[in-house]
């Protein structure tokens, strides 16, 4: 019997990776068996009474039939209790779910268009990677910096509106250490059906590890910085917007620029260099190249500088530029300052030039 | 079809239109598929009552508006209608009550058959709308002076009006006065609709056209008439008074 | 005053034949001329009847012409070519979504193409499509009346609809509008796109949909015939006095949100826009306010369709009339208190969540009275099997699927998993699409005899059912599926959820069988026009008013005479075993509107019916 509950649930619904999910599983696995039970019922009358009573001659006039009050009741005293119950169940269920633990670890989300920015009070800041403790109630402060979106992970069961004007708030607990997908349910624009980011679950230990190395930001100098670019392209979502095959998105492509000139909205231009590209990803707002929205977030305090550098490396990489094979062939003696974003801060400002 | 129909179609079709009781001469104003003048009379009578109720609720969506924001914003609201004039809104409400009164004397000249009351009493309704509607445009115009627009363009800067102090200083105060002009305004365009009406029932009024027997047009702008002024009576008091 | 009748008008006797029946008897049978409104217009002098007329002169006539039945066959045009519209870009959305990447679109497209499906398929097609066609031409029938209270607003609510539509496709031109059916602040406030030209055509739409509904009450109120009391109205007029009284209440809410709406981009006023103090929760509030009001504008017409249907091809009467009528009431009521249940996971106190998911389910009780009275209407009855009733039996299923999933949905914690989910766009296709569009297609394809004066073919209607139910099902059924297993609506893509790739191709090729079916039924309508039998007056065996006391199609003033009720709309068993008035006890009979034997459509003469019809409920 339970197997076949079970087979039913997971053929309707995600796998419960919260201890929150069953609780929101139960009213939905009722709803959907008793108006499994009512449908078949009514389908069962609709094949039988046209069968049973089919017109024999276009002569028949049926006598009119009386109506039966205990039956009228029946329709509609049964219904009654039935969504009471329903009522009472999904609400119930909503209550003792909705209110998160006293003793929860804290993350601050912000949406923007179209990605999802993580501060802890760490210090780290993550894009599209929400990375928890497992087994460990986790509380989301959520705010959105434009438009409404909608933070969604359907293996927990949770979503809540991410809004402009106010905080809103979620909670859950991953039963294990895993990845579960993020997405974006309430409609913001050209990128809403790639506002997706992960959860990723960490066991006790490799959880404090990830915390002590500042969100895992090591480079060891023998590392590439075009793959660790490439890598960090779509980590950061920087694909969303741009594209390497020279077709424009939300922006400009990153091919075919290196080294051209850039003209910009307020008249000015620049030449796109190593400069010229670190400042556009940490300052954006600064230069907005001619044809384009102002819609770039800054990535300062979000990439270090060995970050920032093999991205740029990348894109170089891109327009067939020569690049250093490693860091440490570039010049650029691996991240001094892996305590994480917090200390790239200031750092960026006066960062190596690395040529 | 048509073609071999046309011998017999004159005599055939004669019961049309007139239906049980032809034979009777009906007035003028019966249009065909009604029976009688009352069902005529009463079915474009709760007509109108609709649309009134459509109108009310109009309004009434802004209303809520105006009471969200007031909740949110109270210190806001309170200060800022002292900024408007509560003299010319005051005049104003008379005003419209008066030509409430008037219109109400017409639909008696029509009921009486007194073609002069009916006539002078809707000469008398426009007039006095004209007369509100010129209290509004100064009243909005001494605004625009100061710099308050609606929106975005709400600029108070004048040596009146100090955008650095008091009410102008609140970050939120340009919401006030939109939701004031967005309310006035779409009352006025009310206002403004009413008095088009009511100068074509004149000029028919003019003509004789409406009589004891059947003022049906004059009783439902009347109606419409006294909306549009009850929904001033909630207005000034919450906008100006308030 | 001449005209101040003593006598009540139902008491009033009627005596006299009129003369245009002995006209007729000097032509031989089958070539009596016909008066009919697709003709002759009701404005015209009674003298110029049967004179030929020039092409542009009808097409003048037809286009300024105030008859009911004229203007909801413009009506009927307009909706279809708009059904075509929205249907085709559900299409390319269905097509775009079958394969994982940009397929044919890129996503702004797709925002587009969507976005205008949404809003040309609820604010251009379903809110007036059933009243305004099929009620407008067959309420003031059943009705007895010789037309609607006020039929140059009932013209002119024709072209305020059309000029909604022409703003609505305006936006077009200057790029579309990616906000959604919603609308939702802030992005509709500062997106690029034609928010202001789309925004004008809904509350121009809206008015149109405002003085249709005034027009419905006052019909229903003013202008029955003769005996017709409120318990012998037709369930079609029940169902769209309801929701008359829902268009009347809640369009104005949506007109002021639009107007606010188009300030807000024009002048910034701060309402909505948080950047300004504005709350975009308030927004959804007024929004909603209307929106779920106007689900019930799409579906108490449809549930007033089916009433007929059902009680026409079980020749049986409605089981529980009094319960559907007022089940219909209770549902428009209730139906304003529940627009919360949009909102669960926007940010609105819990408190308020918790009231409105009680009042939703709530809504469930009364919508389970009809499907059930409805099922036992047929108990005992004598079914016949043919299309219409196919689409009846079509609808009662899958309404009670859409219904039931709208409970899944209406609870607060399940809604918290499945809001913006697939799950919720298949629950409402399956109520509008498969509730109220089946219901529209069951009701064109019983009336269109009436209103067209020919008969369709039958091989092709039944095949039309069979394929759009299947291809239905196949379109959305799996979009349950995919939706409680978390694939998020308004998506371009799905990046993320590949796996989700044969689920969304199946569900496009059903969509494809889905269009095919109902390409077969226009296909089947203009056939039908040139090539179809011509219809007999009471092709079904109906006992309402339109089958039983005018011709197919009706004269341009309804009727030869007001007719004089005497009994219930479904008293089959009266109007045809000849029982009497008397034996259904209703104490109206005076015997005088005996009626005419089964009047069933066989092969061979129609003619013969029509004239049995015609002279049947009219002789002395
Ligand atoms: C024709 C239109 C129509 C109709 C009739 C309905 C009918 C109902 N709808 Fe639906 N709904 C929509 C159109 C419609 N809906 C649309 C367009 C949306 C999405 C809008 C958007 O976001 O774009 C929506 C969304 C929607 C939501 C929001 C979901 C979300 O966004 O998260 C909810 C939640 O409560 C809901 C509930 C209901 C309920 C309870 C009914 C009830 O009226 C159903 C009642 C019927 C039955 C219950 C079946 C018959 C009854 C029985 C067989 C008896 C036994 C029953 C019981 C014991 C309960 N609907
Ligand atoms: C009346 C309402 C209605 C109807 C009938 C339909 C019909 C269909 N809808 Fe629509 N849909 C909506 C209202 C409706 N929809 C709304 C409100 C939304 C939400 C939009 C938003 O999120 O903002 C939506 C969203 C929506 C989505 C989700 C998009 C997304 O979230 O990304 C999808 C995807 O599959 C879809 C598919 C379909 C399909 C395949 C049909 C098919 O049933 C269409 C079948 C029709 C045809 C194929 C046309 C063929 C006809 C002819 C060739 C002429 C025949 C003419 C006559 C018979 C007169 N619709
Ligand atoms: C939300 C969209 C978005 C995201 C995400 C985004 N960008 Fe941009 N980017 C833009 C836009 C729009 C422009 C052009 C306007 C401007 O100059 O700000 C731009 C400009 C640039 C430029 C200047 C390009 C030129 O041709 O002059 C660089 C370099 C750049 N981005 C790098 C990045 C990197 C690296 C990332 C990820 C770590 C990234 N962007 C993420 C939108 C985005
Ligand atoms: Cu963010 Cu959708
Ligand atoms: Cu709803």
């Amino acid at each position: 019997m339970s197997q076949i509950y079970e087979a039913i649930r997971s053929f309707w619904l995600p796998e419960q990776a919260s201890t929150t999910a069953h609780v929101i599983d139960a009213p939905f696995m009722f709803i959907l068996i008793a108006s499994t039970i009512m449908l078949i019922g009514v389908t069962f009358y609709l094949f039988y009474l046209p069968w049973k009573y089919r017109r024999r001659s276009s002569a028949d006039v049926p006598y009119p039939v009386k109506e039966n009050h205990l039956l009228e009741m029946s329709w509609i005293v049964i219904p009654t209790i039935l969504v009471f119950i329903v009522f009472f169940w999904g609400f119930k269920a909503h209550v003792d779910t909705v209110v998160a633990p006293a003793d929860a670890y804290e993350v601050n989300v912000q949406g923007k268009k179209w990605l999802w920015q993580f501060n802890y009070n760490e210090g780290i800041t993550t894009t599209n990677e929400l990375v928890v403790p497992a087994n460990r109630p986790v509380k989301l402060i959520m705010n959105s910096v434009d438009v409404l979106h909608s933070f969604y992970v359907p293996e927990f069961r949770i979503k809540h509106d991410v809004l402009p004007n106010r905080y809103s708030t979620v909670w859950f607990e991953a039963v294990r250490a895993d990845t579960f997908q993020i997405l974006c349910t309430e409609y913001c624009g050209t990128g809403h059906s790639v506002m997706g980011a992960k959860v990723i679950a960490l066991g006790a230990q490799e959880w404090n590890e990830w915390v002590a190395s500042g969100g895992g930001k090591g480079i060891q100098p023998g590392d590439s910085p075009v793959e660790l670019g490439e890598a960090l392209y779509t980590k950061n979502v920087c694909n969303t917007c741009h594209s390497i095959d020279g077709s424009a998105k939300v922006g400009p492509s990153f091919l075919g620029y290196w080294g051209e000139t850039r003209n910009f909205v307020d008249g000015g231009s620049a030449v796109m260099d190593e400069d010229y590209t670190r400042e556009s990803i940490l300052y954006p707002a600064a230069h907005i190249v001619e044809g384009y929205q102002p819609v770039m977030p800054s990535y300062q305090g979000q990439l270090s500088d060995g970050e920032v550098y093999a991205l740029i490396q990348y894109i170089k990489s891109i327009n067939g530029a020569d690049v250093p094979a490693t860091f440490a062939e570039g010049g650029f003696g691996g991240d001094g300052d892996a305590g994480g974003a917090d200390a790239a801060d200031d750092a960026a400002a006066d960062a190596p030039a690395a040529e | 079809m048509a073609s071999s129909t046309a011998t017999v179609a004159a005599p055939a079709h004669d019961a049309h239109g007139h239906d049980d009781h032809h034979g009777h001469d009906h007035p003028p104003h019966l249009k065909h598929y009604f029976v009688t003048s009352e069902q005529q009379f009463e079915a474009a009578k709760l007509g109108m009552w609709l649309f009134l109720v459509t109108e009310i609720l109009l309004f009434g969506g802004m209303f809520v508006a105006y009471g969200i924001f007031r909740a949110w914003y109270p210190e806001l609201f309170a200060e800022a209608s002292t900024q408007l004039d509560t003299v010319m809104g005051a005049t104003n409400t008379l005003v419209l009550l008066l030509s409430s009164f008037t219109v109400a004397y017409a639909i008696r000249g029509a009921q009486t058959d007194n073609q002069k009351v009916l006539f002078w009493n809707l000469v008398a309704t426009v007039v006095l709308a004209g007369v509100f509607m010129v209290i509004k445009y100064f009243e909005y115009t001494h605004k625009f002076d100061l710099g308050i627009f609606p929106g975005a363009a709400f600029n108070p800067t004048s040596d009146v009006v100090n955008p650095t102090e008091g009410i102008f200083a609140h970050p939120r105060a340009g919401v006030f006065f939109s939701i004031y002009y967005v309310m006035t305004g779409i009352h006025g365009f009310h206002v403004l609709i009413g008095m088009v009406a009511i100068s074509i029932l004149a000029w028919k009024a003019r003509q004789g056209k409406y009589t004891s027997a059947w003022y049906t047009p004059v009783e439902n702008v009347g109606l419409y008439w006294h909306v549009v002024d009850i929904i001033w009576i909630f207005l000034f008091p919450l906008m100006y008074l308030i | 005053m001449a005209t101040a009748v003593k006598t009540p008008p139902s008491l009033r006797p009627q005596t006299h034949q009129p003369a245009e029946h002995a006209d007729r008897a000097a032509f031989p049978p089958g070539h009596e001329p016909r008066f009919h409104y697709l003709i002759e217009d009701s404005k015209d002098d009674h003298h110029n009847y049967g004179k030929p007329k020039s092409f542009g002169r009808h097409v003048w006539e037809w286009m300024t012409s105030v008859d009911h039945k004229r203007i909801g066959i413009m009506y009927l045009v307009a909706i279809s070519t708009f059904f075509a519209l929205g249907g085709i870009l559900a299409l390319l959305v269905r097509t775009e979504l079958a394969m994982l990447g940009d397929t044919i679109m890129d996503a702004d497209t797709y925002n587009r193409v969507f976005t205008m499906h949404g809003v040309v398929m609820v604010f251009l097609f379903i809110v007036p499509s059933i009243p305004a066609s099929l009620g407008n031409i067959i309420m003031p029938i059943q009705l007895g009346a010789k037309d609607v209270a006020f039929p140059k607003l009932n013209l002119a609510s024709f072209y305020l609809y059309v000029a909604g539509a022409f703003l609505a496709i305006l936006s077009l031109r200057t790029g579309g509008v990616d906000t959604g059916w919603t609308f939702y602040t802030p992005y509709s406030a500062e997106t690029g796109t034609a928010v202001i030209a789309m925004g004008m055509g809904v509350f121009v739409a809206g008015f149109a949909s405002i003085l249709t509904g005034i027009n419905f009450i006052v019909t229903i109120h003013k202008m029955r015939a003769p005996g017709l009391t409120w318990n012998r109205m037709p369930l079609f007029c029940w169902g769209l006095y309801a929701t008359s009284i829902v268009q009347v209440l809640a369009t104005p809410v949506i007109g002021i949100t639009m107007l606010l709406l188009v300030l807000e981009r024009t002048l910034s006023i701060g309402i909505f826009d948080p950047a300004l103090g504005g709350d975009p929760v308030l927004f959804q509030h007024f929004f909603w306010f209307y929106s779920h009001p106007a689900v019930y504008i799409m579906i108490l017409p449809a549930f007033g369709v089916i009433s007929e249907l059902v009680t026409t091809f079980s020749r049986q009467k409605v089981y529980g009339y009094t319960a559907i009528a007022l089940s219909s009431v209770a549902i428009a009521l209730l139906g304003f208190l529940v627009w919360g249940h949009h909102m669960f996971t926007s940010g609105q106190s819990i408190v308020s969540s918790i009231v409105f998911s009680m009042i939703t389910f709530l809504i469930g009780i009364p919508s389970g009275i009809k499907i059930f009275n409805w099922i036992a209407t047929m108990y005992r009855g004598s079914v016949w099997l043919v299309t219409p009733m196919l689409y009846a039996i079509s609808f009662l299923f899958l309404f009670t699927i859409g219904g039931l999933t709208g409970i899944m949905v209406g609870a607060l914690a399940v809604d918290i998993h499945l809001h913006d989910t697939y799950f919720v766009v298949a629950h409402f296709h399956y109520v509008m699409m498969g509730g109220t569009v089946i219901a529209m297609l069951g009701g064109l394809f019983y009336w269109w005899p009436k209103f067209t004066g020919k008969l369709y073919h039958e091989g092709m209607g039944v095949a039309s059912a069979v394929l759009v139910f299947i291809g239905f099902n196949m379109t959305f059924f799996i979009q349950f599926v995919m939706g409680s297993q978390g694939m998020p609506r308004r998506y371009a893509d799905y990046p993320d959820l590949p796996w989700l790739e044969p689920l969304h191709q199946f569900s496009t090729i059903g969509s494809y069988v889905l269009g095919l079916g109902l390409l077969l039924v226009l296909f089947n309508g203009i056939w039908s026009l040139f090539k179809g039998k011509p219809a007999p007056g009471n092709p079904w065996g109906g006992a309402s008013l339109e089958w039983t006391h005018t011709t197919s199609p009706p004269d341009p003033h309804n009727f030869s005479r007001t007719p004089l009720v005497t009994h219930g709309p479904y008293d089959y068993y009266t109007v045809f075993n000849g029982a009497g008035d008397g034996a259904m006890g209703d104490g109206m009979g005076d015997g005088a509107n005996r009626p005419a034997p089964v009047p069933v459509i066989t092969e061979g003469a129609p003619q013969e019916f029509d004239k049995q019809i015609d002279l049947g409920t009219k002789q002395a």
